[in-house]
């Protein structure tokens, strides 16, 4: 059914846009995201992909653009990194808050200052209270998959948010990995034409954007937070079918690894799960229960999800690969609010901060700091609430 | 099984596009297989590494890795300057080194774990016997390949040349396949420490 194919996540994420035939792609290069554009303007050039590219003065513009002719019913899709996320942050807002579906890559590197290309997470994070659905993959199959999801998933009536699809850059972005391409005849029947609750084309005349009174901004704002809880059915959903047809599908907003005897839990996001499941096959040979559950969507935040785990669990620990300054890491303090839902009895939880401006953190730095997590509680002691595991 | 390979080359010898290309012929070879670059920034002529991995199982890690099982070297001088010392060589490993046939190696200049096998192929030659040379260099990277196949047994000579073939495709395709088949052929086993 499908061709396998070797790609990095960048170029998976360009064939993923490819397959959901996107009608517009405005962005503006930048490191390590550039190779994504780049793709699309070759797709482009040579006739595969019947598209318009916007070239933009700036990432404020690109977002801009790609908003624009979203609203004018065209599907649309843009992509960029770190300080070029920054720059367009105002109109992250203005996409969300329009209800207008739209998708867009984030090859998540470090924040400057100091200039760093490397991955890590805080671009991505930093964008979290912006009313965006937030996926994050795992591998290039994923961000492929994701990638395509995405679109469903925005353009759902249910939704109507957009969708941003993180991987980190270079471990990801840069790197060659299999990926099977699906048939695009079944990917058209599946995603289906483009769907969004009204569009200005100047056909009818329609304001947007307005002064708005506070009763009324509050209600719009309400309305999202319903949206993203109409989300978690939705994306859950959007991934069933997609396993039906493509066969692969990863358990919708979570994806649990080794649960099923687990007494101990690792919480993380992204690409360095895979070192972590590394680590973890590695200790459960000597004996250690540990599962995985990695965030998928960190919004809408799975805490039903992640409850339904967790609830006998002696420990969990949480890797984040950003940081909430003053506080701790936002992966974090999302789910221990989220069990207190559930309980006021907590497990033992403790948080780890590490990875940031690209810090490589391989297995045997996973394994180190469960075992040492695991062992501070059979010992009957606690571990340190939060601890920035720094390797120098 | 999972083998972890370098590519130590310069800028624009193509160590990068080798390890892609050593990915499609893992996938054709039925194994599982990861290629990236050297993360930062990197210029024309300056040492640089490119790295592969391959494995029988999905592969979970990722980052760049400073020891290797199989180390490539495209240009034999970085061996000559001592900066391929920066990579450890695990214990039964491969070298394998672009150098003409008389090439005295310096084994100080190498860090080897232990037991290692060390091969030598002249693919500067191979590669201006089939022309190919790109911007006034010798695109040596596919004969690596070629020599790959022949020194490890990981991946089959005929998936090294078909994945060259499918990743230039037309007339460059097949004269680096060619010219990987040669390496393949030509291959020398320079010493056994």
């Amino acid at each position: 059914m499908g061709k396998l194919v070797a790609l990095t996540g960048n170029y998976a994420v360009a064939y993923a846009a490819k397959y959901a035939k996107v009608d517009v792609v405005a962005a503006y290069p930048i490191t390590p995201q550039t190779s994504i554009v780049e793709k699309l303007a070759e797709l482009i050039e040579s006739g595969e992909l019947d598209a318009i590219m916007i070239r933009v003065e700036s990432e404020h513009s690109a977002l801009a653009a790609t908003f624009g002719a979203a609203i004018a019913g065209a599907r649309a899709f843009t992509a960029t990194s770190s300080q070029g996320l920054l720059y367009m942050h105002e109109f992250v807002h203005w996409v969300s808050r329009a209800r207008i579906p739209a998708v867009m890559a984030i090859v998540t590197r470090a924040l400057a200052p100091p200039w760093n290309i490397w991955p890590d997470h805080s671009d991505y994070m930093d964008q979290r209270d912006a009313g965006w659905i937030m996926g994050f993959a795992m591998d290039n199959q994923e961000v492929f998959d994701l990638t395509l999801q995405a679109f469903k998933i925005s353009e759902d009536p249910r939704v109507y948010l957009p969708v941003m699809v993180g991987l980190e850059g270079f471990i990801l972005g840069h790197t060659t990995m299999p990926v099977e391409l699906p048939d695009q005849e079944i990917v058209d029947q599946w995603l289906g034409p483009r769907r969004q609750e009204y569009v200005i084309d100047g056909r009818e005349p329609l304001a947007l954007g307005n002064l708005a009174w506070p009763e009324d901004t509050e209600e719009m704002f309400m309305e999202i937070q319903k949206a993203m809880n109409n989300a978690k059915k939705v994306i859950k959903e959007v991934d069933e079918e997609y396993g039906k047809l493509f066969g692969r599908k990863y358990g919708g907003l979570i994806q649990c690894i080794n649960c099923e005897d687990a007494k101990y839990f690792a919480v993380s996001m992204g690409a360095w799960t895979g070192d972590l499941i590394e680590a973890i096959n590695k200790l459960r040979e000597d004996g250690y229960p540990i599962g995985v559950i990695r965030i998928r969507f960190c919004r809408p935040f799975p805490y039903e999800d992640i409850w339904e785990k967790v609830q006998n669990a002696k420990g969990i620990i949480v890797f984040d690969r950003s940081i909430s300054y003053g506080a701790w890491g936002p992966l974090f303090s999302d789910l221990i609010t989220g069990l207190y839902h559930y309980t006021n009895k907590l497990p033992t939880m403790s948080n780890i901060v590490a990875g940031i401006g690209g810090v490589n953190i391989t297995y045997n730095d996973f394994a180190r700091m469960l075992t040492n997590f695991v062992e501070t509680i059979e010992k009957g002691e606690k571990p340190p609430v939060f601890t920035w595991y720094h390797k120098r | 099984m999972m083998y972890e390979i370098i590519f130590y080359g310069r800028g624009g010898q193509g160590g990068v596009t080798a390890a892609n290309i050593l990915v499609l012929a893992a996938l054709k070879q039925g194994l599982y297989g990861q290629g990236f670059p050297f993360f930062g920034a990197e210029r024309r002529g300056a040492p640089v590494l490119a790295f592969a991995r391959i494995s029988d199982k999905p592969i979970l890690r990722h980052g760049m890795f400073y020891e290797t099982d199989i180390l490539l070297v495209l240009d034999r001088k970085l061996i000559d300057i001592g900066v391929t010392k920066r990579v450890t060589v695990r214990d039964n490993g491969v070298v394998i080194v672009n150098a003409p046939h008389n090439y005295k190696i310096d084994l100080d200049k190498l860090s080897l774990e232990g037991k290692a096998k060390i091969y030598q192929v002249d693919a500067k030659k191979i590669a201006l016997e089939h022309n190919l040379v790109v911007a006034g260099w010798p695109v040596v990277n596919t004969s690596m390949l070629g020599a790959f196949s022949k020194a490890t047994g990981i991946i089959s000579i005929d998936n090294i040349t078909n994945a060259i073939r499918e990743y230039f495709g037309g007339k460059i395709g097949e004269a680096n396949a060619k010219a990987a088949y040669q390496a393949y052929n030509e291959l020398n086993l320079l010493m056994e420490v």
